[in-house]
C-alpha cells in the first residue's frame, strides 16, 4: 500500500470518528430537547395555575449524559471492550504457545512500523481475535485461547497482520467508538420506550382534558410523532451503520494485512479454520461483534449473500474473503514468476 | 500593486520550500529509524547464536564444520559495516543457520528437546523480524529515494542534505524466493 493511500485511510477514519461523535451528541440533544419542545407545546395553552414546561431540563440532562458517555468511550472504550470479554493481559509469556504469540505480534508490529500493541488473551475456546484502542500508540490486540490452539504459526501471523492493519489505519478508533455508542443508543431507546409505556397511561389519566387540547395543537403532535419515530429507528439505524462500516473495513484489513506478512494464503486458511470451528465466541458481547476478525455469533449470518444478508452482516461472507485472498496470492505468484523470468 | 503580487509569490515559494524540506527530513528520519529496527534484530540474532551452538554441541559434536561455519559467519556479520556489506554477511549467516537446522532433522532427541525448541522459535522469530524490518526499511527508503528525485522536490534535496539511501538487496537467489507461501501449505508442526 502506498503511503498516500494509508494516510488517506487514516484521515478518513479520524474524520468519520469525529462525525460519529458529533452525530451521537446531536441525537441525544434531539431526544432531549425534542422531548422538551413537545412537552412545552402541550403545556403552553394550559391555564396559568397548571405546570408549564419552560426550562428544558430533559435536554440538558440528555446532553450531559451524552457528553459523559462520549468522553468515557473516547478515553476508556478499549478498556471496556476488553473487560467485557474477560481478557487477561499477556505480560510474561510462560508457555511456548504464548511465547510464539508474543513473537508473532512483535514481528507484525515491525512489519507495520508501529510500536508493539498490548496483547490480551480471551478465555474462550472458539477461535477469534480483535483489536481495539484509541490510536496505534495505545492499541490492544486480543486473541482467544481457541485461536492459539487451532492455528499454526503462519496462520496466527496472518490473523495478527489483519488486526495490525486495523490498528495502523485507525479502524480501531472508529470501531471502538461505534461499539460504545451503539450500545448507549440502544439502552436509551429501551429505557425511554419502557418509561413511555409505563408513564403514558398515567399522563393520560392525569391530563384528562389534555387530549382535547392536544388536537388543537398540531405542532406538538408533529414534534411528538417525529420524536417517537427517531427513538424507534435509532437503534436499527445505528446497527446498520455499524455493519456497513465494518464490512468495508474487513475487506481492506484482509488486503493490507496480507501486505504486511506477504502471505495471503495463510490468512485464507486461517479464516477457513476459524469458520469451521463449531459454536459461538461466547465471551464477546453482542455489541462488539463487528470488531472481531470473524463474526462471533453462532448462526453466522455472514455466510448468507444477497441484499438482506449483506445489510445485516457485520462481516463479508468468509467464502468471498477467502476467494479474494486466493486471487491476491495468485497475482503475487505471477508477479514473482515474471520477476524471476526477466 | 506589483510589489504585493511579488510578495505573495515569494511567500508561497518560501512556504512550499519549508513544506518540501520538512517532508524530506521526516522521511529521512523514518529511514534511519527503520534501519535501527533492523540493527536491533540483527544484534539479537548475534546474541542468540552462541547460545544455540552451545546447546546443540552436546548432541551433534561431530558436525564440527557446520557449527564452525555458523560461528564464523556470525563473527563476520557482527563486524560488517554499511548496508551492502551487512546484507551480504547476514545472508551468509542465514544460509549457515539454515544448514544447521536442516541437520537437526537427523537428531530426534535434539528435535524434541524443549530447550532447542525454544531456541528454534526464538531464532525463527528473529529471522522473521529481520525480514519484516528489511521489508519496512526498503519500503521507506524507496519512498525517500523517489521523493528526493522527483522534480520540484529535487530542487530542495540539496538543502535537506538528502542523498539516496542504499536498499537492502537480497543477493542469494534461494533467499529471494523466500518460501513463505509454501510454508503455509505444509502441515502444522513440520
Amino acid at each position: 500500500m502506498s503511503e498516500q493511500n494509508l494516510f488517506a485511510q487514516q484521515e478518513t477514519n479520524k474524520r468519520k470518528s469525529a462525525w460519529l461523535v458529533a452525530g451521537f451528541l446531536l441525537f441525544f440533544a434531539w431526544i432531549g430537547f425534542g422531548g422538551d419542545l413537545a412537552f412545552y407545546l402541550y403545556t403552553r395553552d394550559l391555564p396559568p395555575e397548571r405546570y408549564h414546561h419552560v426550562i428544558p431540563f430533559i435536554g440538558l440532562i440528555a446532553c450531559a449524559i451524552a457528553a459523559g458517555t462520549a468522553r468515557y468511550a473516547w478515553r476508556n472504550g478499549a478498556k471496556r471492550v476488553l473487560d467485557a470479554a474477560g481478557a487477561q493481559e499477556l505480560v510474561n509469556p510462560a508457555t511456548p504457545e504464548l511465547k510464539r504469540l508474543d513473537n508473532v505480534v512483535e514481528e507484525m508490529a515491525i512489519a507495520a512500523g508501529l510500536p508493539k500493541p498490548k496483547i490480551w488473551i480471551v478465555p474462550d475456546a472458539d477461535p477469534n481475535a480483535f483489536a481495539t484502542g484509541h490510536d496505534p500508540l495505545t492499541a490492544h490486540l486480543a486473541v482467544t485461547e481457541g485461536l492459539l490452539k487451532v492455528l499454526d504459526r503462519d496462520e496466527l501471523q496472518a490473523v495478527v497482520a489483519h488486526e495490525m492493519s486495523h490498528i495502523r489505519n485507525y479502524d480501531i478508533r472508529l470501531m471502538t467508538l461505534l461499539a460504545a455508542m451503539v450500545g448507549s443508543v440502544a439502552l436509551l431507546s429501551e429505557v425511554l420506550g419502557r418509561f413511555m409505556r409505563g408513564g403514558g397511561g398515567l399522563g393520560g389519566r392525569g391530563r384528562g382534558g389534555g387530549g382535547g387540547k392536544g388536537k388543537g395543537n398540531p405542532a406538538a403532535a408533529i414534534v411528538l410523532v417525529l420524536w417517537i419515530i427517531t427513538l424507534i429507528l435509532a437503534p436499527i439505524v445505528s446497527r446498520l451503520l455499524t455493519m456497513g462500516v465494518s464490512r468495508k473495513r474487513e475487506f481492506l484489513a484482509d488486503a493490507s494485512g496480507a501486505q504486511l506478512n506477504r502471505n495471503p494464503m495463510a490468512l485464507a486458511s486461517a479464516l477457513e479454520k476459524i469458520a469451521a470451528a463449531p459454536g459461538a465466541t461466547k465471551c464477546i458481547a453482542k455489541g462488539a461483534g463487528h470488531m472481531c476478525i470473524v463474526d462471533p455469533a453462532e448462526a453466522r449470518l455472514a455466510e448468507r449473500e444477497g441484499f438482506v444478508g449483506n445489510l445485516l452482516a457485520s462481516h463479508p461472507p468468509i467464502r468471498l474473503r477467502v476467494a479474494r485472498l486466493h486471487g491476491m496470492a495468485y497475482l503475487a505468484q505471477n508477479q514473482a514468476g515474471a520477476g524471476a523470468a526477466s | 500593486m506589483g510589489t504585493i503580487i511579488l510578495l505573495v509569490v515569494v511567500a508561497a515559494i518560501v512556504l512550499w520550500v519549508i513544506a518540501a524540506y520538512n517532508a524530506l527530513v521526516a522521511l529521512k528520519n523514518q529511514v534511519v529509524n527503520a534501519w535501527k529496527q533492523i540493527d536491533v534484530q540483527l544484534k539479537r540474532r548475534h546474541d542468540l547464536i552462541p547460545n544455540l551452538v552451545d546447546t546443540v554441541k552436546g548432541y551433534m559434536g561431530f558436525e564440527r564444520s557446520t557449527l564452525e561455519a555458523v560461528i564464523s559467519a556470525r563473527n563476520k556479520a557482527v563486524s560488517a559495516q554499511g548496508v551492502g556489506q551487512t546484507a551480504k554477511a547476514e545472508g551468509e549467516l542465514s544460509q549457515a543457520l539454515g544448514r544447521l537446522f536442516a541437520l537437526t532433522e537427523n537428531y530426534p532427541e535434539l528435535k524434541s528437546s524443549a530447550n532447542v525448541l525454544q531456541l528454534q522459535e526464538e531464532l525463527t522469530s528473529t529471522e522473521n523480524k529481520i525480514g519484516f524490518a528489511r521489508q519496512l526499511y526498503n519500503d521507506v527508503a524507496t519512498q525517500y529515494n523517489t521523493r528526493q528525485a522527483q522534480f520540484p522536490t529535487s530542487l530542495v534535496a540539496g538543502l535537506a542534505k538528502a542523498s539516496p539511501s542504499e536498499l537492502w538487496e537480497i543477493e542469494d537467489a534461494a533467499e529471494r524466493a523466500v518460501p513463505r507461501v509454501n510454508l503455509s501449505l505444509d502441515q502444522p508442526g513440520t
